[in-house]
């Protein structure tokens, strides 16, 4: 298949951005987007022009890396599909896609696609964890956990911090990222200890940083690549609640 | 030749470790603040150690060169961990994991390292529970448990197909609790160039700045290596494809030997070769195994759907081989029977380079949902990436490149040849012998990490109490900045025509067809010569746009080509050295009548460990004799 792509070429994070078109003949429906784009870099060097950066390193959708606005949607037009999951066969012969790096004044961009997503560890760092020193942990099976409540904290720890609620949201809200880790935690009894000041601490970041708040637009979960749904959102308010009420 | 010593301590094999770690010397809280600590890499065992010294207080930097250390390539393991618990009751123990790992490692492992390695197995499950690692339950609310490879008992604890990710996030917050606390600190996107050696030792790194292009010295008074493995030397593997040797090679050039390099697993079940601008091959992890039947077709060129082949005409050969262990067989002899099939003109899809694993039985058994609970999102993985639904027709796979036993060599204190540089996790050569067992991975790197390094390093810090802050502005920093800067002077100079991208696909080439999942004395030879004339190539035609002092991914790459190319032949030297098969390495020349790698254990139970000459001269063999006290070697048989 023959295509044209318009994509944002930004030499660094303090120049002045700019869209560039590039024509890209004889892709095949079997490669991946990403190789689509190594195809293109090919392509570009072998003419004397700059490739594009782009981040990415698993391609296996697992590492989080990759991370494109496709077509106006944060990881292309497939659900559940990382960019570097998504394949040319999702495309029409003959179309013109547009990639851009994830859109949001929360990531800037460094070059090209590649951005500068450092503010999920600040709001990690503020206290995504469980303070559990090497050497202190009992025996694994002493703790039972409720198979029900162990699998959601599976669902939620499924995310990969790739950045596309932040980018899916017109408020570019981390709510579901931090939703994600608050609950994990909060639904075991490992994580119950620092449950309310672990939720005080990171929602304060996110605020600080700048992220903005939910609008309950569910673009989040649309966007997605691990399906973790906006319900966890609703709960992380609730553990906010109830820590600045009942547990102060 | 030298015989290397690994400093085994002296004692029954289950008591070294307890009697090691009392008679190690110790750093009290009030001088681990004058002590830094480099870790380079942020996978498991990297993130693990650098969390634990944290925790312990020392001052600890941490490099890596994803945007942040949550997306190292531990994250991509999917299978499991395995440990000694014995929660299936089903006779499970350390010495059977130890046994496990031997006979697994094909008698080419170190008996007290494995054997420490099994015993911490255990404290590795409960601190990632303890970090809320969600691994799988039962209703019951306890642990479950799956079996693996090579193995007849279930010991593997998983968390669905992501037991990587999950264990990696467990040991992410806990470095990122540390950065809080302020004992780490991270840096994110950097490249480790060079190791510098100050009297002999050890004493910091040269690291480039990817964002800025700037080359930074750094000290410390211990360096650790947690680099991974060097898979990626084949171009299409299943490493993540900024995977790379660069840190680990500096450390061999410096005088760190190289052990066992040839020794790489071929991973028998990941999704084959689809289109020839392919940059990764993606696993489907071997726990399908459990549940997943492995066919071919019984006529040769058979073209029919897998569906509308009846039974009577496939041929489940790893049923009919390895009646014992069937599709359980360890990865080096279900590789090496896919390959078989396929050479002898059976294999399916449009290459004729893939066997199909069928789920039709499991389905049929335990039901569409149950199978969906163990492997539902490595199914829907395989469905995106190869556009077919595994629950209706069986996935097609192919062996690919995926784990290297090889690496630094290390003692029992997983300390290189190199004072003061240490190496874990699969950087180092030391646990898994020829052939690594499944789910031993993710162990290994823990229980180097958190429960063996934190030990062993505080004892080689002891002598460090007094040394004060290790400058970075000696002549031996200033020099080993000069280098790297001249080694990129020089790469961006070339200005030929081929990318670097198209010197890594040559070198993956060389590497598949001559030092894979086959070898013999001619084809390694004749890749010595290939790899010769690739360099050459290399270093005269090598285009690479951009400048030195900018975020440039060419770069990057022509810096971790130059790498593997050199890399690559130390390979193909050990491979030839070693003129028996053993585990993953098999030799054409060293063959039961069977077709099964015959070793020779009067002439190679030893580990190689290669030291660095020069750029022109041939690496020097130094031997490590193993000695097995507490196992009776014999040929492995999984029939």
């Amino acid at each position: 298949m023959n295509i044209k792509l318009k994509i944002w070429r930004q030499k660094n994070a303090q120049s002045k951005g700019k869209f560039e078109t590039y024509s890209l003949n004889d892709v095949s429906p079997e490669m991946g987007f990403l190789e689509m784009l190594d195809y293109l870099n090919q392509e570009l060097i072998s003419k004397g022009e700059d490739p594009v950066a782009i981040d990415h390193d698993c391609r296996e959708g697992i590492c989080g890396s990759c991370g494109l606005y496709i077509n106006g949607q944060p990881h292309g037009p497939e659900p559940k599909t990382t960019t570097c999951e998504l394949r040319m066969r999702s495309f029409k012969d003959g179309s013109l896609i547009t990639v851009e790096p994830f859109r949001s004044r929360m990531f800037p961009v460094i070059k090209d696609l590649l951005i500068d997503r450092s503010a999920f560890d600040k709001i990690l760092i503020a206290g995504g964890f469980i303070s559990s020193n090497t050497g202190t942990a009992p025996e694994a099976n002493s703790i039972p956990v409720c198979k029900k409540k162990s699998d959601k904290a599976f669902d939620m720890a499924a995310c990969i911090g790739c950045g596309a609620c932040v980018a899916a949201c017109k408020n570019a809200s981390a709510m579901l990222f931090v939703a994600a880790k608050i609950n994990q935690y909060a639904l075991l009894p490992q994580g119950k200890v620092e449950a309310a000041e672990r939720v005080k601490k990171m929602v304060a970041k996110m605020d600080e940083l700048g992220f903005g708040s939910c609008s309950n637009t569910y673009a989040c979960e649309a966007k997605c690549p691990k399906g973790i749904s906006v319900s966890a959102i609703a709960k992380m308010n609730r553990e906010f609640l109830h820590a600045k009420i009942v547990a102060e | 030749m030298t015989k290397l010593d690994a400093k085994i301590p002296a004692g029954p094999l289950s008591e070294k470790w307890t009697t090691h770690k009392n008679n190690l010397r110790l750093v009290n809280p009030a001088n681990k603040k004058r002590i830094d600590i480099i870790v380079v890499g942020t996978g498991l065992a990297g993130a693990s150690a650098a969390s634990s010294l944290g925790e312990m207080g020392y001052n600890v930097k941490v490099f890596c060169y994803s945007d942040t250390p949550r997306r190292a390539h531990s994250v991509a393991a999917q299978g499991g961990i395995n440990a000694a618990k014995n929660y299936k009751n089903d006779g499970d123990s350390v010495y059977r994991l130890f046994y496990d790992m031997i006979k697994g490692g094909d008698f080419r492992a170190r008996e007290a390292n494995v054997y420490r390695a099994a015993e911490v197995s255990n404290d590795v499950i409960d601190h990632y529970i303890a970090l809320g690692v969600p691994f799988a339950r039962d209703y019951g609310g306890y642990l479950d448990n799956r079996s693996f490879g090579g193995v007849q008992v279930s010991r593997t604890f998983y968390a669905k197909g992501q037991t990587g990710q999950q264990c990696i996030l467990g040991t992410y917050s806990s470095l990122l609790r540390q950065v809080d606390k302020g004992t780490v600190v991270m840096y994110p996107r950097y490249d480790v160039l060079d190791i510098v050696k100050v009297e002999g030792k050890a004493r910091g790194i040269i690291a480039r700045n990817l964002v800025n292009g700037e080359l930074e010295r750094h000290s410390a008074h211990a360096v650790i290596l947690a680099t991974g493995g060097y898979g990626t030397v084949y171009y299409l593997s299943t490493l993540a494809v900024n995977s790379n040797a660069s840190a680990a090679w500096a450390a061999y050039k410096k005088g760190a030997f190289f052990g066992n390099p040839s020794f790489v697993q071929i991973h028998p079940t990941s999704i084959p070769v689809l289109n020839e601008f392919q940059s990764k091959l993606t696993l489907m992890s071997e726990s399908l195994r459990n549940d997943g039947r492995v066919w071919v077709p019984k006529n040769k060129g058979d073209k029919r759907k897998p569906v509308d082949i009846p039974e009577e005409e496939r041929d489940y050969y790893l049923e009919r081989r390895y009646p014992a262990f069937g599709n359980l067989v360890p990865r080096d002899v279900a590789s090496r029977a896919a390959k078989e099939r396929c050479d002898a003109g059976y294999g399916v899809g449009d290459t004729g380079l893939s066997v199909y694993l069928d789920f039709k039985d499991a389905i049929e058994k335990q039901g569409k949902k149950t199978i969906e609970n163990k492997y539902g999102n490595l199914f829907e993985m395989y469905e995106k990436i190869s556009g077919e639904n595994p629950y209706e027709t069986p996935m097609r796979i192919y062996p690919a490149g995926h784990y290297t036993m090889g690496g630094l060599w290390v003692d029992y204190n997983l300390m290189t040849t190199v004072p003061g540089l240490f190496s874990i996790g699969e950087s180092n050569f030391s646990d898994h012998g020829a052939n690594r067992l499944g789910a031993s991975s993710l162990m290994q790197c823990s229980g180097d990490g958190y429960f063996i390094l934190p030990y062993t390093i505080s004892d080689y810090l002891a002598d460090d109490i007094r040394t004060g802050k290790i400058s970075s502005d000696t002549p031996e920093f200033i020099q080993a900045e000069k280098n790297t800067s001249d080694k990129i002077k020089r790469l961006l100079s070339i200005n030929g025509n081929q990318t670097p991208l198209t010197f890594h696909k040559k070198l993956g080439k060389i590497m598949w067809d001559y030092c894979g999942m086959v070898r013999n004395e001619e084809g390694l030879k004749k890749a010595i010569e290939l790899i010769d004339a690739l360099k050459e190539a290399f270093w005269s035609d090598l285009k690479v746009a951009g400048k030195a002092d900018e975020l440039n991914q060419e770069l990057e790459k022509a810096l971790r080509v130059a790498d593997f190319i050199e890399l690559a032949k130390l390979m193909c030297y050990d491979g030839l050295n070693r003129k028996e098969s053993c585990g993953a390495h098999f030799r054409e020349e060293s063959q039961t009548e069977n077709g099964e790698a015959r070793r020779q254990d009067d002439a190679y139970s030893f580990v190689a460990a290669w030291a660095y000459t020069d750029d022109e001269n041939p690496p020097q063999l130094h031997k490590e004799e193993l000695v097995f006290e507490n196992v009776a070697v014999k040929e492995r048989s999984y029939e």
